[in-house]
């Protein structure tokens, strides 16, 4: 009890500060809103020639990719948090070792509360526009209540994936220094295969088999499929197993790799 | 002009001795900017194994497009991405000290923030751009390789002058503007199609305001033998007159400048 009140206070505490900067969000809905209608222009051009080889249908396509912009803040790989990234590279990092508080958990709830407040400032403006747009650029509304509950449940899963995922990074950056060179390794990974890039779906099928095996799959191709109705009964279920099993495992990973960084740690700078 | 350019080489070489200090991190940046614009490329190459064409556009003439869309860009982001950390200088009173000097601040801009990591990206364009002119099928007359040259010219200059645009609006709002980013990454991304994909009202937009389509579509059609017009050939060297506000911009924003650090 103790514990989720003292990283709660650094979930408010990060969250109220993400709701400070309300400017740079109306920048960034715009910008989402380009880059979603561009997407949908491309997949509406190869939709046109050949429907019948699209492996989802297009309203769940869309669905998709406003989604994927209204819970950017959610999913990308490149919104690491750089204020860790310094304080491991000038020393600072020492403050953050002398509170009574585990690092990891206070990171965690760090990053969990700084993608939440983006994603909260950012995702209702564009779904709500994305509900009234016309034909092939409209966001569908929910398939059923159900569909709607697992996306729920799945898009807080994937959140904590991606975190558990950003906070390897932070722990390996203890061992590299300048942390730029992983953090862009890594950004490449996820992007490709979490289905950012293009979704899961169009990947050919055994390639597609082992890409939704990997802790990338249990981010946002998960959630986003679900809502539109690719992802249902047996294979819906298959994959919440997996996404909760990949979160157990990231999580017990970072926090060895904590230890062992902790235990060698040379503090930079002076 | 040829002090300048010495000065410029004194700054790649301060700029690449900093660099080195942490080699691994370099390399892994290097892979890494590899990795990220090959994506793209794996993007594509897996969307056409499921779809035979896009708006009559094969596979090889799509991989012509883009390749020739990331040289540009690649040869644009290596000299003049230096503008993208412009908002900084500018908020922070960095930019006093330029001023105050006796060189070309653009060159100083340039310099100062030259990017090494990006050699990553320019690799893997350089790469692509061999591996999309060879599959391409095209028989390079002389006309078409002219063609290729003006295509590269045309589409450095006019990323370089949206990194300028992108500078410029620095000296009035002090943050770089993130919807920019749509104008450069974003054409970068999304010119990988010839513009007619995204239909005819983005082409008009992309011939008259922005000119990416006279640096891609147009030229694209002359590579593929789609038309015989002599005139296509030098089309996108009138991107190079984009240069022209963009540079007006930035004129105009350093009579503007108000310091801002302390």
């Amino acid at each position: 009890m103790e514990a989720v009140k003292k990283y709660g206070s650094f979930f408010r505490l990060r969250f109220a500060m993400g709701l400070q900067y309300r400017a740079a969000a109306l920048a960034g809905i715009v910008t989402q809103f380009a880059w979603g209608f561009l997407e949908i222009m491309v997949y509406w051009a190869f939709y046109e020639a050949e429907p019948q080889n699209f492996p989802m249908t297009f309203e769940a396509t869309t669905a998709y990719i406003w989604l994927q912009q209204a819970f950017l803040a959610f999913f990308v790989p490149w919104m690491v948090e750089n204020e860790i990234f310094d304080a491991i590279l000038n020393g600072n990092v020492a403050y953050e070792m002398c509170r009574p508080v585990d690092m990891y958990w206070m990171w965690f709830s760090r990053s969990v509360a700084n993608r939440f407040s983006r994603a909260t400032l950012r995702c209702f403006p564009i779904l709500i526009v994305a509900a009234f747009l016309p034909a092939p650029y409209r966001m569908m509304g929910p398939v059923c209540l159900e569909d709607l509950f697992w996306f729920l449940v799945t898009v807080a899963l994937g959140l904590l994936v991606m975190v558990a995922f950003c906070m390897l990074i932070y722990m390996l950056a203890f061992f590299t220094v300048s942390a730029q060179g992983l953090r862009i390794l890594f950004v490449s990974c996820v992007e490709f295969f979490s289905g950012a890039v293009i979704p899961l779906p169009f990947f050919p099928e055994g390639i597609r088999d082992v890409m939704e095996l990997l802790p990338f799959a249990a981010m946002q191709n998960v959630p986003l499929r679900i809502y539109g109705g690719n992802l249902y009964g047996e294979e819906l279920r298959r994959a919440v197993i997996l996404q909760v099993f990949w979160l157990f495992v990231l999580i017990l990973l970072g926090k060895m790799l904590e230890w062992k960084a902790v235990k060698r740690i040379v503090l930079q700078g002076g | 002009m040829k002090s300048a350019l010495k000065l410029y080489g004194h700054y790649i070489s301060i700029v690449v001795r900093s660099v080195m200090e942490y080699r691994l991190s370099f390399l892994l940046s290097v892979v890494g900017q590899f990795l990220v614009s090959f994506n793209v490329f794996l993007g594509i190459f897996f969307l056409f194994q499921r779809f035979s064409g896009v708006k009559g556009f094969t596979y090889e003439e799509v991989l012509l497009c883009f390749s020739v869309m990331l040289m540009e860009f690649s040869l644009a982001e290596m000299f003049a991405r230096g503008f993208d950390a412009f908002g900084g200088l500018v908020k922070s009173g960095e930019f006093d000290r330029i001023m105050v000097r006796p060189r070309s601040p653009v060159l100083q801009v340039l310099g100062s923030r030259f990017e090494l990591t990006r050699i990553g990206r320019m690799l893997q364009a350089a790469v692509m751009f061999g591996y999309g002119v060879a599959v391409s099928g095209v028989e390079w007359t002389l006309g078409r390789i002219a063609t290729l040259v003006c295509m590269i010219v045309g589409g450095t200059a006019l990323f370089s002058g949206l990194f300028l645009i992108y500078a410029s609006l620095c000296f009035f709002t002090l943050e770089g503007l993130e919807f920019m980013n749509v104008l450069t990454d974003g054409a970068r991304e999304y010119g990988k199609y010839p513009v007619n994909v995204y239909g005819k009202r983005m082409l008009q937009f992309c011939t008259f305001i922005i000119p990416y389509a006279l640096v891609q579509y147009y030229p694209l059609l002359y590579l593929l033998g789609r038309v015989k017009n002599i005139f296509y050939i030098f089309l996108p060297l009138a991107a190079c007159l984009f240069l022209i506000p963009c540079y007006g911009l930035w004129r105009l924003g350093m009579r503007h400048y108000q310091s801002a650090g302390s």
